[in-house]
C-alpha cells in the first residue's frame, strides 16, 4: 500500500499542527482568510513570538487557537477590549482581533465603537458571512434585508451595517474590504495594517455555505466563490456611504478595496504626561525603543 | 506638582475607596479599568491621578462588561490589573469573571456594595451581593471574597487580594460595602518593603522547548504562567481545555477540569480562610458580623458585656471561604448564633449550614448602616434562651 502524504508543509511553523484538522465545514472562507493572515504574520518581519491573535466566539473564534503564536480565545463580543490590555501593556507586541461580523458588531459592536473612536493600536480582521454559523444560521447585524435565516424565517426584516462605513466613522485609520478570494490583496491589506499605528479594520467576506448560502440560494461555496469573482469590482476611492453589500442581488456590485488609509494619534493613557513632541508623533515610547 | 511614590508610606487620613487604590497601587497594580459607579468611583478617580504618577495605565471603559474583560487582558500580558464596581457594574462583570476563573488569569474586584436589587439606592450602603460574589458567574469555581470593615482594611485587604489571586491564579474580590468606603479613619501605610508580596508562579522552562505545557498544574493544583510575548505560544480559551490549553469537549476532560480549578482553592481554604474573634473564650452568645456591620456589633457586644452577658464576637474577614469549621466547632459550646447583616440573611445561611440550628438574624435591606442596638436586643433576647 502506497500512501501519498508530505511529512511537512512550509506553513507548519505558523499552526498548531496537532489541533488539526480544523473545526470548519468544506467550503467554509475562515480558512483561506486564515492562511493570509498566517503569511502576513512571516511577512511582515515582525517575530512570530510578538504577534497576539485575540477572538471572540463564534466559527471565526477559532482561528487564534490553530495559530502557533500567542493566542486568546475569549468571551463572546470582548475580544476588543481584552487584546487592548494586552497591547497597552505590551506595546511592543502586535496585537489582532481575528473574530465574526455577529461577535463583533451586535454582542461586541459598544467596545468596537469605543476601541476606533480610541484608536487602539489593534488589527481587527473581522470575517462577515452574514449570519450566525456556529449556532446554526441566525440572523445578525450584516445579514441584508430579505435574506433568510433560522431566526428569520420569512426573511430579514432589519437593516444591517455597512461595516467600513462604521469603521470610517467611529474612526479607524485603515479600513479595507476583501474577500476570501483576494487573498494576495487580503495579505497586502493586514501587512499594510501591522505596519500602520492605531485602530485598523479589515472585512472579509467569506462564504458560510451552510448557514447563509443554503437558505438564500447561492449555491455551494463555488458558487458564491464564483459570485464574488464576478460582481467584485476593486475601487479604493468608492465612497463610503456607497458599500452596502447584498449578495442576492445578482447584478449589483461588490465594492472592495482599500478605502481608509489616514492618522490620528493614537491611544495613549499616559500621552498627557509626556513631555510634547518636537514632531508630530503619538507613539508610545517604549513601542518605538522596541521597535528600533 | 511632584508625583507620588507607589507605596505612599506613612500615617494617613484616608477614604476607605481611597484606601483601596492606594493598597492596589502599594501592591503593584499598574492597570485599571473601570466604569463610574457609586459608590466605588472613589477608587477610578484616586487611580486615575495616581496610576499615571508610576507609570501605570488607567482606562475608563465603556462599560462594566469592557472593564473586567481588560484586566483580564492586561493579567495575561503580566500587569497585576483591577477594576472597581458596585451592584449593577458587578452583574455585568461576571461575565469575564468566569472567564478569568476558567482561563486561571489572576485579578482583583472591588465592589463597594450599596442597596439593591437592580439599581436600588445608589449612595446608600448594603451588603446583599454576598452570595452573588460566591456563585454569580455560570458554572462552578471558587472564589475568595475579603470584607473589610475599615479604611485601613480597605488598604491591607487589596494587598492580600493581590497575592491570593496570583497565588491561585483566580480572580479574587474585595466585598467592601458604602459605609466602609465613604468612611475616613486613620489608614497606616508601611514602608515598601513591608508590602506584603506574593508572586505569580511562572514557568521554569525557557521557551521554544517541549517541556512546557501552559496548563499542567504542580502539586498544588495551579500552573505556573507563561505571560503574551515570552515566546511560549500560549492558547487560553474560555472553553473546558486541557493541559496544552486547547479545547478539549469531553465529559473527562470537562470534570478533570473543573475539579482541578474547585480543588486548587479548596484544598488552600485553610490558609485564604481569616476571621477575626473577641471574647469569644467564655461566650455564651456569639455574634457573627463583617464589614461595617461588624462595627456595630463589635459595640453591642460590648454593652451587652457591661450587662453581664457573656456575649463575643466572630468577624470572618474571608466570606469566602468562609471559615464555616471555625463556626462548627463555636457553635458546639455557646448557647445561640447572632448573624446581623444588610440583606435578607445571606450569610446566617452560609452559617446555619454550619450550625445545623437556626440562628437569630438581625436583618435590614440597607440604606443605612445597621445599629447597635436591635443587635444587642437580639443578644439579650438571646441571652435568655
Ligand atoms: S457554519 Fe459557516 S462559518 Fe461556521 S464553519 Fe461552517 S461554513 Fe464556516
Amino acid at each position: 500500500m502506497t500512501t501519498l502524504m508530505a511529512e511537512r508543509h512550509p506553513s507548519d511553523p505558523l499552526f498548531r499542527a496537532d489541533r488539526l484538522p480544523h473545526i470548519w465545514c468544506p467550503g467554509c472562507g475562515i480558512g483561506p482568510a486564515m492562511h493570509a493572515y498566517a503569511q502576513a504574520l512571516v511577512e511582515s518581519g515582525i517575530p512570530l513570538d510578538r504577534h497576539v491573535c485575540v477572538s471572540g466566539i463564534g466559527c471565526s473564534g477559532r482561528v487564534p487557537g490553530y495559530l502557533n503564536i500567542d493566542s486568546y480565545h475569549t468571551t463572546h463580543g470582548r475580544a476588543i477590549p481584552f487584546a487592548m490590555a494586552v497591547a497597552l501593556v505590551r506595546p511592543q507586541l502586535e496585537v489582532a482581533v481575528f473574530s465574526g461580523d455577529g461577535d463583533l458588531f451586535a454582542i461586541g459592536g459598544n467596545h468596537f465603537i469605543h476601541a476606533a473612536r480610541r484608536n487602539v493600536d489593534l488589527n481587527v480582521i473581522c470575517i462577515n458571512n452574514f449570519n450566525y454559523g456556529m449556532t446554526g444560521g441566525q440572523v445578525g447585524p450584516t445579514t441584508p434585508m430579505g435574506a433568510r435565516a433560522t431566526t428569520a424565517p420569512y426573511g430579514n426584516y432589519e437593516q444591517p451595517f455597512s461595516l467600513p462605513y462604521l469603521a470610517a466613522a467611529t474612526g479607524a485609520v485603515f479600513v479595507a474590504r476583501w474577500t476570501s478570494l483576494h487573498l494576495r490583496q487580503l495579505k497586502q491589506a493586514i501587512l499594510r495594517a501591522m505596519k500602520k499605528r492605531g485602530l485598523t479594520f479589515i472585512e472579509v467576506l467569506a462564504p458560510c455555505p451552510v448557514g447563509f448560502g443554503r437558505p438564500n440560494e447561492i449555491g455551494d461555496a463555488m458558487e458564491e466563490m464564483m459570485l464574488y469573482r464576478e460582481r467584485c469590482v476593486v475601487d479604493h476611492g468608492a465612497p463610503l456611504a456607497a458599500l452596502d453589500i447584498d449578495l442576492r442581488q445578482r447584478d449589483h456590485p461588490i465594492v472592495l478595496g482599500n478605502f481608509v488609509d489616514i492618522e490620528r494619534p493614537v491611544f495613549d493613557p499616559l500621552a498627557m504626561r509626556r513631555p510634547a513632541p518636537e514632531v508630530e508623533d503619538h507613539a508610545p515610547l517604549a513601542r518605538k525603543e522596541q521597535e528600533g | 506638582m511632584k508625583d507620588g511614590p507607589a507605596v505612599l508610606e506613612g500615617q494617613h487620613f484616608l477614604l476607605g475607596d481611597h484606601a483601596c487604590a492606594e493598597g492596589a497601587l502599594a501592591a503593584g497594580c499598574r492597570f485599571f479599568a473601570g466604569y463610574p459607579i457609586t459608590p466605588s468611583t472613589e477608587i477610578a478617580e484616586r487611580l486615575a491621578h495616581r496610576l499615571p504618577e508610576v507609570g501605570g495605565i488607567f482606562v475608563q471603559m465603556e462599560d462594566e462588561l469592557a472593564s473586567m474583560a481588560a484586566i483580564v487582558g492586561a493579567s495575561v500580558a503580566g500587569a497585576r490589573a483591577m477594576t472597581a464596581t458596585s451592584g449593577p457594574g458587578f452583574s455585568l462583570m461576571m461575565e469575564n469573571v468566569g472567564l478569568a476563573a476558567m482561563m486561571e488569569v489572576p485579578c482583583v474586584v472591588v465592589n463597594v456594595q450599596r442597596g439593591a436589587p437592580s439599581t436600588g439606592l445608589p449612595t446608600l450602603v448594603a451588603q446583599a451581593d454576598v452570595m452573588q460574589a460566591r456563585w454569580g458567574s455560570h458554572g462552578d469555581y471558587e472564589i475568595v471574597a475579603y470584607a473589610p470593615a475599615s479604611p485601613q482594611e480597605c488598604f491591607d485587604l487589596t494587598v492580600r487580594a493581590f497575592n491570593t489571586a496570583d497565588q491561585y491564579r483566580i480572580p479574587v474580590f474585595v466585598l467592601a460595602d458604602e459605609v466602609v468606603g465613604h468612611m475616613t479613619e486613620r489608614v497606616v501605610i508601611p514602608p515598601p518593603d513591608a508590602i506584603p508580596k506574593v508572586e505569580r508562579k511562572r514557568p521554569r522552562t525557557a521557551p521554544g522547548g517541549d517541556g512546557f505545557l501552559p496548563f499542567q498544574a504542580d502539586d498544588d493544583l495551579v500552573p505556573p504562567m507563561a505571560h503574551a510575548g515570552e515566546g511560549y505560544r500560549v492558547h487560553f480559551t474560555g472553553l473546558t481545555h486541557d493541559e496544552r490549553g486547547y479545547p478539549a469537549t469531553n465529559a473527562e476532560a470537562h470534570d478533570r477540569l473543573v475539579r482541578r480549578l474547585v480543588e486548587k482553592v479548596r484544598r488552600h481554604a485553610w490558609r485564604i480562610e481569616e476571621y477575626e474573634e473577641s471574647q469569644l473564650e467564655d461566650a455564651r452568645v456569639v455574634v457573627i458580623a463583617y464589614g461595617s456591620t461588624a462595627r456595630s456589633a463589635r459595640r453591642a457586644v460590648a454593652v451587652a458585656r457591661e450587662e453581664g452577658i457573656r456575649a463575643g464576637l466572630l468577624r470572618p474577614i474571608t466570606l469566602w471561604p468562609f471559615p464555616g469549621e471555625r463556626v462548627r466547632r463555636l457553635a458546639e459550646r455557646v448557647g445561640a448564633v447572632v448573624v446581623p447583616e444588610l440583606n435578607m440573611g445571606q450569610i446566617a445561611r452560609e452559617v446555619e449550614r454550619f450550625t445545623h440550628r437556626p440562628v437569630l438574624g438581625v436583618n435590614h435591606a440597607g440604606g443605612a448602616m445597621l445599629p447597635p442596638e436591635p443587635i444587642l436586643d437580639t443578644i439579650r433576647e438571646a441571652a435568655t434562651r
